[in-house]
């Protein structure tokens, strides 16, 4: 029980895949002029690697090793077919905005790194807890960079205006050199936050040793 | 097409990875030195040519004619895979020294989104065959040049004192921002 939920959660901070493994960055940095367009590209992302993972874990034992890389590849290239066709049918004007980064989901390293690495190792239900949790977390920290650039940019949240209209915002963040720039300050906000909790958990730790009470029957 | 403004737009004013952040995980992951950044940018020229060259015969002599256009991002990524693999043994047979100045840098280019993205741009553009392929060159110029001047960007913030948590990935980033910026300057040029 444990393990599932380490596998749901590992996604969104411990191991998120932009902020600490620095995966899926072309997207990451060139959707998220929006709080929407990050939302729209993140689930996205998560559809196909909430599907890729189960259909690969299904079949990964009748893949001969030595195609498993291109095999990998045709699955989630279907994957990204339908949900870009689906976009553009039911969602026209996100598809419109995301354009050529929905097609190359298929080479978001990401959804190949998770193929390789997880699910051509584990069940189906395990591989799909794990495209949950990756392709949540994903989803997150683009919205999250979409929110804050947009915040910054246009002084609104997912469209909705936060200042009154026409007056001075930081332009530059919705432009590309602010995209870099908000990934690297949010990167290294991450950091030093996981360092901060990383901090206080060896000092909890270390207070039942230090008090005067025998330690012996809680360790 | 006026030859001039499509190279100077392709290199310098809508910058691959600058401007569309296009084949950003090499510009971060081979950019810690001038050499290795030389050698994948050439990597890069030379594959995006040929991939959009092979693409571009691919969408016009199979995928339009059967009318299975919808097929296109299955059939790109299978023909760039198997193309990056041919490059590879045909070059270890026919010229080594080149094998070893490009052949690491090779299989990595399958999973940069700038060839695969720089050959929807050219199908989806309706480019001809020659505009196709001057647009794939000077792109791929381009991204040599970013990878190249932040190479050396990089080689020198080494020595320099950053906080421990914008050490590395935070640190380049931002300088990418700052570089970006500069290449700002160029718009409104075509």
């Amino acid at each position: 029980m444990i393990n599932l939920k380490q596998n749901l959660t590992k996604g969104f901070i411990k191991e998120n895949p932009v902020f600490v493994l620095l995966l899926g960055m072309c997207p990451t940095l060139g959707v998220t002029t929006s709080g929407m367009n990050g939302l729209g590209m993140g689930l996205a992302t998560t559809a196909v690697l909430l599907a890729s993972n189960m259909v690969i874990s299904l079949i990964k034992n009748i893949i001969p090793d030595k195609v498993r890389i291109p095999a990998y590849i045709v699955v989630i290239a279907s994957f990204v077919t339908i949900i870009d066709l689906s976009m553009s049918a039911y969602v026209p004007a996100l598809h419109e905005q995301l354009g050529l980064f929905i097609p190359l989901i298929v080479v978001n390293c990401i959804i190949l790194g998770r193929a390789e690495a997880f699910a051509s190792k584990n069940g189906l239900f395990a591989s799909f807890i794990d495209g949950i949790s990756m392709g949540l977390g994903f989803a997150f920290a683009l919205t999250l960079l979409g929110v804050i650039r947009e915040i910054l940019g246009s002084g609104a949240v997912f469209g909705f205006p936060l200042v009154a209209e026409g007056s001075a915002t930081m332009l530059l963040f919705v432009m590309p050199p602010g995209a870099f720039i908000a990934l690297g300050l949010l990167i290294a906000g991450v950091r030093s936050l996981t360092n901060l909790s990383a901090r206080l958990a060896v000092q909890n730790s270390r207070t039942p040793v230090v008090s005067p009470e025998p330690a012996g029957g809680k360790a | 097409m006026n030859y001039f403004s499509l190279i100077i737009g392709a290199l310098l004013v809508n910058n691959v990875v600058l401007v569309q952040f296009l084949g950003i995980c090499p510009f971060l992951g081979v950019s810690s030195k001038i050499s290795t950044a030389v050698g994948m940018g050439s990597a890069v020229m030379f594959v995006m040519t040929l991939a959009t060259l092979v693409t571009y015969l691919v969408q016009s002599l199979v995928l339009v004619p059967l009318g299975i256009q919808f097929m296109q991002t299955v059939a790109f990524i299978l023909v760039i895979a198997a193309l990056v693999q041919m490059v590879e043994m045909v070059l270890k047979k026919v010229s080594p020294a080149l094998y070893q100045a490009l052949g690491v840098f090779l299989p990595l280019i399958t999973t940069n989104c700038a060839i695969l993205g720089v050959a929807l741009i050219v199908v989806q553009n309706n480019y001809s065959l020659v505009d196709g392929l001057i647009y794939a060159l000077a792109t791929s110029a381009g991204f040599a040049l970013a990878l190249f001047v932040f190479a050396g960007i990089r080689e020198r913030l080494e020595f320099a004192d950053v906080p421990p948590v914008l050490k590395g990935a935070p640190s380049s980033l931002i300088t990418a921002g700052l570089l970006a910026l500069a290449f700002m300057g160029f718009s409104g040029i075509v």
